[in-house]
C-alpha cells in the first residue's frame, strides 16, 4: 500500500470526508497517519469538530487499537518562509519580504510555485524518519484539490518548468515529482453515482495517466441502499395495486387506497434512480480500477460517523497490501536516494 | 411542506423574467447546487415568454452543452434551436483563456499582444490563477452587455467553492496586476530614488536577488517583461472590472442565489445574501433546488416503518408456510387482519407516534432501524464493493434479481414501498429543518423551489420542465 495517499474528486463529493475516513482506517494496529489539507479551508478541523489547525502537526484522533491520526493544514506562505529560512537563513528579512507582498506574490500568484510548496511539504512528511531511522508516519493522506485541478497540482514539474527553470524551486519540484510518480504515491478519486461526477472521474483518470501519475482507487461515496429491487418495482407499477392497498390496510395503514398511487410513484422514481446508478456503475467498472464504496450517512457526518466509514474501508480491504497492488501504474521507478531540496533533507 | 408559505414570500419568477427593466440575471451559489441548469432553464423560459435572451454558461455538463449546440469552443453566443414562440435564445459557454487572450488583443497593438500571449508567465496566469475564471466571467458579461443586442442576459457563475468568490476574485486579480510588489519589480530604481526609500531599495534588490535565486532568474525576467508589456493595459482592466461591478449594483440587475436544501449550501447562500445587501446589489430571491416532497406525506416516517416491520414479520411466517398467496384462507394474516388491522402492529410499535422520540433524536432512531439495510437489502452495492470481479458481480446480481422477482410476495413489496416512503419522509423532514433555519435568519428573501428530478436535465424539454418548476415553485413551497 502506497505511503502517500492523495484523495481528489469532483467538488462536494466528499473528498475531505473520505480522506479523513481513510486516515482513520489506515491508523489501525498502532500505526500513525498524517492527514493534510492544502486549501486553507480548515475542513479537517470542522470535520473532527476541533479548533482550527495551526501550521503544526498535531494529533486529532485515535483509532481503535491505539493508532493515531495527526493533522496538518499546510499553508503555502508559511512553507515558503520556512523554506527560505532553511536555505538562506533569512531571519527577519523574511518578515520584510512578507510586508512587501513578495511572499504573497510568490505563493498565490505563481500557481506552480504554490503547488510545489504544498506538495513539497507533504512529501517531506512522507519521507521523514525518526532517530531510529523509522518513518515518522506510516501513511500520509492528503485532502487534495478537486479533479479538475489535481493533475496540474501534482504535476508540479511541468508547471514549474515553464516558470522556474533553475534554482532551488526547480530542484524541489524535481524531487517532489520523483515521489509523486513512484509507487509510493496513489491518487484516489471520490465520486457519486451520478453522471457528472462519474464523467469527471473518467476524465481525471485519463489526465492522471497521461501525466504518469499513479492512480489508486475510485471511491464511490454516499451510496444509498436499494430498498426494493427493480423487478419488484416493475411489478408494483403493474397490476398489483389492489393487493398493495389491502396489504397496507392489514399492516395498519389507514386510508390506504389513496396512498397507493403516490407510494408506487415514489417507487418508480426510486427505480429510475437505481437504473441511472446502474449505468454509472457500468461506466466505473469500465475504468479498470479497484473500487471502494462508502454508504450515505443520512444524519450527517459526525466524528462517530467517520469511524463507521473507516470501518467500512477496512471491511473492504482498503489498506491490505495485496488488494492495493493493482492500483499502481508501472513506470515510476525512480526511488529515493537522490532527492534534493527539502524533500531529500 | 406547507409551513414555509406562511413565513417565506414567494419568488415571482415569471414577473422577474417579463420585467423589461431587468437586463441581467446572475445565478450564484456554491458549487454543485445547479446554477448552470437554473441559468439555462431561466433562459429557455424567458425566451419562450418572448424575450431576446443570451445565457452565459460556465462549465456546463457535456450533454447539456451538446443539446443546446454550444459545445463548440468559439467563445461567442450561438442561437439555440427549438425555442417556441417569438423570443430568441442565444447561449455560449465561457472559455476563460480565450476571453483573456481576446481582451489582451483588443486593447493593445498586434505586436505587443503577441509578446504578451507568448510570455510563459502570462500563459500560466491566464490558465491557472485562482480567480481568472471569475474575472473573465465579469469581463464577458461586460462585453455582452456593451453589445446591447439582448433584452436579457442570464449569467451562470464559476464553480467556486464559495459563492462569494465571484464577487471577490476580480478584485484580487486586479489588485495583483496593480500590486505594490509587481510595481516594485518593474521599477525599483524609480522608487529607490525617492528620499527615505533607500532602505527599501536595498531590501528590494536583496529580495529580487533571493526570488531570482529561488525561482530562477528567467522567471523574474518573464514577469518583468510581462508586466512591462501589460503596463498600458492595467488601467483598462481595472476600469472595466469596476464598471462591471457597478453594473451589478444597478437596478437592471437581479441576483438569484441558488442552493440545495443542505446545510453547507444554505450557509453559503446566507453569506451571499448578507454580502449582496452589504454591496447594495439587488437580490431577487433564493432558488431552492432539488427539494424532496411526498404526496403521501400524511403517512409519517414512523408509521410507515412500523407497518413495514409488521409486514416483514409476516413475510417470514409466509415463507415457512410455503409462500401462501394473498387471500389464501390458509394465510393467517389474510384471515384475521381485515377485521382488526390495527392488531397486526407489534406492541412496542404503537400506532401513535407520540410515545416514540424520533423528533428529538432522529440519529439514534435512524441508525438502529436503518443501518442494516445496505447489507441486507442492498445486495448490489455489497457485491460491487468487491473490486476485481466487478463486472461479474454485476451480471450475477442481475440474474439473481430476475430469479427472485417472481417470488416477491405482496407483503415484501408493500414493505419495500413503505421503507422507501419512510426514507423519503426522513429526507423531507431534514430538508425542512435546514430551510427553516435559513428562513429564520432571512425571512425577507423570496423563495422558489425546484423539486428533485430523478434523472439529469440535459435537453430543452428538461430545461422547460425546470423552468415551469421555477415559476410555480413558490406557490407550492
Ligand atoms: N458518506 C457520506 N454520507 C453522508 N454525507 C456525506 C458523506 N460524505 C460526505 N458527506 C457530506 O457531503 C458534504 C461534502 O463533503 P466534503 O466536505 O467531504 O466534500 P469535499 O469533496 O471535500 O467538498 P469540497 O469540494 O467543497 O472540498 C459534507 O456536508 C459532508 O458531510
Ligand atoms: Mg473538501
Amino acid at each position: 500500500m502506497s505511503r502517500f495517499q492523495v484523495v481528489s474528486g469532483k467538488g462536494g463529493t466528499g473528498k475531505t470526508t473520505v480522506a479523513a475516513a481513510l486516515a482513520l482506517a489506515l491508523a489501525t494496529e498502532g500505526r500513525r497517519t498524517l492527514l493534510v489539507e492544502v486549501e486553507g479551508r480548515q475542513g479537517i478541523a470542522q470535520l473532527f469538530e476541533s479548533d482550527a489547525l495551526p501550521y503544526e502537526e498535531r494529533r486529532i484522533a485515535v483509532a481503535p487499537g491505539g493508532g493515531e491520526v495527526h493533522a496538518l493544514a499546510i499553508d503555502a506562505e508559511r512553507a515558503l518562509l520556512d523554506y527560505l529560512q532553511m536555505f538562506y537563513k533569512l531571519g527577519s528579512a523574511g518578515r520584510a519580504l512578507k510586508k512587501l507582498g513578495a511572499i504573497d506574490f510568490a505563493t498565490t500568484i505563481a500557481p506552480g510555485v504554490r503547488d510545489v510548496l504544498l506538495t513539497g511539504k507533504a512529501c517531506e512528511a512522507v519521507r521523514r524518519k525518526d532517530k531510529q531511522g523509522r518513518f515518522v508516519y506510516d501513511y500520509v493522506i492528503m485532502d487534495a484539490p478537486p479533479t479538475g485541478r489535481i493533475t496540474r497540482f501534482l504535476n508540479v514539474n511541468d508547471e514549474v518548468a515553464g516558470l522556474a527553470r533553475i534554482g532551488p524551486i526547480h530542484n524541489q519540484a524535481q524531487a517532489v515529482m520523483r515521489v509523486l510518480k513512484s509507487p509510493e504515491t496513489a491518487v484516489h478519486l471520490v465520486t457519486l453515482l451520478e453522471e457528472m461526477p462519474v464523467q469527471e472521474t473518467a476524465d481525471g483518470i485519463a489526465e492522471l495517466r497521461a501525466a504518469e501519475l499513479p492512480v489508486g482507487r475510485v471511491v464511490v461515496n454516499m451510496v444509498r441502499p436499494h430498498l426494493l429491487d427493480e423487478d419488484a418495482l416493475r411489478t408494483a407499477s403493474g397490476g398489483r395495486r389492489k393487493e398493495i392497498a389491502k396489504t397496507l390496510t392489514r399492516a395498519g395503514v389507514k386510508g390506504s387506497a389513496a396512498l397507493v398511487r403516490p407510494l408506487v410513484e415514489q417507487a418508480a422514481e426510486h427505480a429510475q434512480r437505481v437504473g441511472l446508478e446502474r449505468e454509472q456503475r457500468a461506466v466505473l467498472a469500465g475504468l479498470g480500477l479497484p473500487l471502494a464504496e462508502l454508504p450515505l450517512i443520512s444524519e450527517g457526518v459526525t466524528p462517530a460517523a467517520l469511524n463507521e466509514l473507516a470501518e467500512e474501508f477496512r471491511k473492504q480491504g482498503v489498506g491490505d497490501e495485496s488488494a492495493d497492488a493493482a492500483g499502481q501504474t508501472p513506470g515510476g521507478g525512480n526511488r529515493r536516494g537522490s532527492a534534493g531540496g527539502v524533500v531529500g533533507s | 411542506m406547507t409551513p414555509i408559505t406562511d413565513v417565506m414570500p414567494g419568488l415571482e419568477t415569471d414577473a422577474l423574467l417579463d420585467d423589461p427593466g431587468i437586463r441581467i440575471v446572475v445565478c450564484c451559489g456554491s458549487g454543485g447546487v445547479g446554477k448552470t441548469t437554473t441559468a439555462a432553464a431561466l433562459g429557455v423560459r424567458a425566451a419562450e415568454r418572448g424575450r431576446k435572451v443570451v445565457v452565459l454558461t460556465i462549465d456546463p455538463a457535456r450533454r447539456l452543452a451538446q443539446s443546446m449546440g454550444i459545445d463548440r469552443l468559439d467563445n461567442v453566443p450561438r442561437r439555440v434551436e427549438g425555442i417556441e414562440g417569438e423570443g430568441e435564445l442565444h447561449a455560449m459557454m465561457l472559455d476563460m483563456k480565450r476571453t483573456f487572450d481576446e481582451t489582451v488583443e483588443a486593447h493593445t497593438d498586434a505586436e505587443r499582444a503577441r509578446a504578451i500571449l507568448e510570455n510563459p508567465f502570462y500563459q500560466s496566469l491566464s490558465a491557472g490563477f485562482a480567480g481568472t475564471q471569475e474575472y473573465m466571467a465579469m469581463e464577458k458579461l461586460g462585453q455582452l452587455r456593451a453589445r446591447d443586442e439582448w433584452d436579457l442576459i442570464v449569467v451562470d457563475t464559476p464553480p467556486s467553492r464559495s459563492a462569494l468568490d465571484f464577487l471577490d476574485a476580480p478584485k484580487r486579480l486586479g489588485s495583483f496586476l496593480d500590486g505594490k510588489f509587481i510595481r516594485l519589480l518593474i521599477a525599483p530604481a524609480k522608487i529607490g530614488g525617492r528620499a527615505g526609500m533607500k532602505f527599501l531599495n536595498v531590501g528590494m534588490s536583496m529580495m529580487t536577488g533571493t526570488l531570482g535565486k529561488l525561482l530562477g532568474g528567467q522567471f523574474l525576467r518573464d514577469v518583468q517583461t510581462f508586466v512591462a508589456a501589460m503596463d498600458s493595459m492595467f488601467g483598462g482592466f481595472r476600469t472595466r472590472a469596476d464598471a462591471t461591478y457597478k453594473l451589478l449594483q444597478a437596478p437592471g440587475t437581479a441576483f438569484l442565489v441558488v442552493a440545495t436544501p443542505e446545510r453547507d449550501a444554505l450557509r453559503e447562500a446566507a453569506y451571499f445574501v448578507e454580502r449582496l445587501a452589504a454591496e447594495e446589489m439587488p437580490l431577487a430571491g433564493l432558488v431552492l433546488n432539488r427539494v424532496h416532497g411526498s404526496e403521501a406525506a400524511r403517512l409519517s416516517e414512523e408509521r410507515a416503518l412500523a407497518a413495514a416491520e409488521n409486514l416483514e414479520a409476516v413475510g417470514i411466517v409466509d415463507q415457512t408456510a410455503g409462500k401462501a398467496g394473498l387471500g389464501d384462507p390458509a394465510d393467517p394474516v389474510a384471515a384475521t387482519s381485515p377485521e382488526a388491522p390495527e392488531s397486526r402492529l407489534s406492541p412496542e410499535r404503537s400506532n401513535d407516534p407520540a410515545p416514540e422520540p424520533p423528533q428529538q433524536e432522529p440519529p439514534s432512531h435512524d441508525r438502529t432501524s436503518r443501518s442494516p439495510e445496505p447489507h441486507s437489502s442492498g445486495r448490489k452495492s455489497a457485491n460491487l464493493s468487491v473490486p476485481p470481479t466487478q463486472t461479474e458481480a454485476d451480471t450475477d446480481v442481475a440474474s439473481v434479481a430476475d430469479e427472485t422477482s417472481a417470488d416477491v410476495s405482496v407483503e415484501q413489496l408493500t414493505a419495500g414501498l413503505l421503507r422507501l416512503h419512510a426514507e423519503r419522509m426522513q429526507v423531507v423532514a431534514r430538508e425542512q429543518h435546514t430551510r427553516d433555519r435559513f428562513t429564520a435568519h432571512h425571512p425577507e428573501v423570496p423563495v422558489t423551489e425546484v423539486a428533485a428530478l430523478p434523472g439529469d436535465v440535459h435537453d430543452l424539454s428538461g430545461l422547460r420542465a425546470v423552468g415551469e418548476l421555477l415559476a410555480t415553485g413558490s406557490a407550492q413551497a
